[in-house]
């Protein structure tokens, strides 16, 4: 593990590299014999390899998100097109769903999303040049695979390393909720958390609950978040 | 670029749990989030926080020629902009509805109200007079920022001291505030400002201090502003929904106990910073 900071070289190499967010492959012009490429980091924050070191990423705190494919995201449709929709993900440019981008969705029978709808959905292009696109289906199985339209429920707003926490099934907090109360919940890697529970008030628990763990926000640790849920009137 | 209007399930969400009483907060519908008031370094500079709403509201004077009208008395301007730091809605140049509300707000609170004396700003008729320049800057916008910035406004001018001037035959003299301790600024009253939202829904009572979700979602608002001797300076309406006489009285009832308890935090806080800094002159 070792910070990086935007434009660091990084020893990454691998004869089956793959390279995660927050890194860039540039070919070195310079020297017409020394074809070897290098690595760069593209964000600030911690180095992390996989055991076999092939796989490299950055992570770091942020706040605005930049898509990455395969990335699980959650968005709000602002638009209908002809063929799709234009989904706000908070990146710095609207991502476009294809209509037959769902499971069992034809060019007769496509799903009808109205503007401000919630969606779950996966990166599916993330160029830098272009606009991200999604889809709510895998591409191999056409199955939708817990994607697709998000109903009821409420979506806070988070930070990039609370998404990523609470993606890791070690880390306390959604256990901690869910052995309250029965909730569903969808992460997207954006910094939106959707939360349903049966009633209001757990709902706005899993929220505030959320707000208070966020390293960005209160902070506050396994224990400190037990007693916080405990003084929420449920 | 306009913001996305809340998605349909938190639109829903948040009607469902206003229509019960509930806050997404946890605050209950005529409560206000506790403002934490920050001093800097200079006199006159305040950083005020709503919840996740953030202002900073600093005060400068200069001295100028009073204008012909009125030469006995001071000027007071009010520079309030929205920039795109607060949220990426607003921008430069173009203001928006919210930001035109909030600068003729600020105007009608603190300026028109004569919550600042003019006549003592006068050093000489017609010669010299001191300019006060407050400016608000908006740095995150999480709901109500108008009452926010009418705090941050009102205790840095309370919090301002301007150097003593005085006048010798036909000479100005300025006295640093080394020579002589610098003079506050002669406050009439204190106003504050307290903003309620009103939803669609009729059966929805109204909550006071809107977050960012409610006050897009609300249906209208009303601000008071007024200060601790119940005396009202401002009341506007905005937005489209009846309200009764008495459900506006009950309001105004709140907004004066909610006046009192703010008078009484500004009041320590403002004490407070000035104990601090009087026992960090004597460590020097």
């Amino acid at each position: 593990m070792a910070f990086v900071l935007p434009g660091q070289e990084v020893p990454a190499k691998h004869v089956n590299l793959k390279l995660g967010p927050g890194l860039l492959q540039q070919s070195n012009y310079t020297t017409s014999e020394d074809s070897e490429s290098t690595v760069i980091s593209t964000k600030a924050g911690t180095l992390q390899h996989s055991g076999n070191r092939s796989k490299w990423w950055v992570e770091g705190n942020a706040k605005r998100y930049v898509p990455a494919p395969q990335e699980s995201v959650i968005g709000a449709v602002t638009q209908r097109m002809g063929e799709g929709y234009r989904v706000d993900i908070g990146s710095a440019h609207q991502a476009s769903l294809d209509a037959l981008a769902f499971e069992g969705a034809t060019k007769r029978n496509k799903p009808n999303l109205k503007v401000g709808s919630l969606i779950y959905a996966r990166v599916s292009l993330a160029h830098k040049d272009m606009e991200p696109e999604l889809e709510c289906f895998d591409a191999q199985s056409r199955k939708s695979e817990g994607y697709g339209e998000l109903k009821g429920g409420f979506v806070v707003s988070c930070s990039l390393k609370m998404c990523r926490d609470l993606l890791d099934p070690k880390h306390f907090l959604l256990p901690l909720l869910g052995g309250r109360f029965p909730f569903e919940s969808a992460v997207g890697m954006n910094g939106r958390v959707w939360a349903n529970a049966k009633e209001i008030k757990q709902t706005i628990a899993i929220v505030r609950c959320i707000e208070a763990v966020d390293p960005d926000g209160g902070g506050m640790d396994a224990n400190a978040a037990k007693a916080f849920l405990q003084t929420l009137d449920l | 670029m306009r913001p996305p209007s809340p998605s349909i399930p938190e639109k829903e969400f948040t009607y469902g749990a206003l229509k019960q009483n509930i806050r997404l907060d946890g605050r209950i519908p005529l409560e206000m989030r506790s403002p934490t008031i920050t001093f800097g370094p200079e006199l006159g500079w305040v950083e005020c926080a709503l919840g996740k709403t953030r202002v900073i509201a600093y005060v400068e004077g200069k001295m100028v020629k009073p204008t012909p009208e009125r030469p006995f008395e001071g000027i007071i301007t009010i520079h309030s902009e929205i920039s795109p730091m607060a949220s990426s809605e607003y921008e430069t140049g173009r203001p928006s509805e919210e930001e035109v509300t909030i600068t003729r707000m600020l105007d009608k609170a603190i300026k028109r109200s004569d919550a600042v004396d003019k006549e003592s700003l006068c050093i000489s008729a017609g010669q010299r007079v001191w300019h006060i320049r407050l400016t608000v800057h908006f740095l995150t916008d999480g709901g109500n920022m108008l009452d926010c910035a009418c705090l941050a406004g009102i205790i840095a001018l309370r919090h301002f001291r301007r150097p003593e001037v005085e006048v010798i035959g036909e000479d100005e003299v300025i006295h640093s505030p080394l020579e002589r301790a610098p003079v506050p600024l002669a406050i009439h009253h204190s106003p504050y400002c307290f903003t309620f939202a009103f939803f669609p829904d009729s059966e929805t009572s109204p909550v006071l201090d809107p977050s960012q979700l409610e006050q897009r979602l609300s249906a209208g608002l009303m601000s008071i502003a007024l200060n601790a001797q119940k005396e009202i300076c401002v009341l506007q309406k905005l937005g489209g929904v009846p309200q009764d006489t008495d459900e506006i009285l009950r309001l105004v009832k709140v907004a004066v106990a909610q006046a009192k308890d703010l008078s009484d935090l500004v009041d320590a806080k403002l004490r407070e910073d000035w104990e601090w800094r009087r026992s960090k002159v004597e460590v020097i």
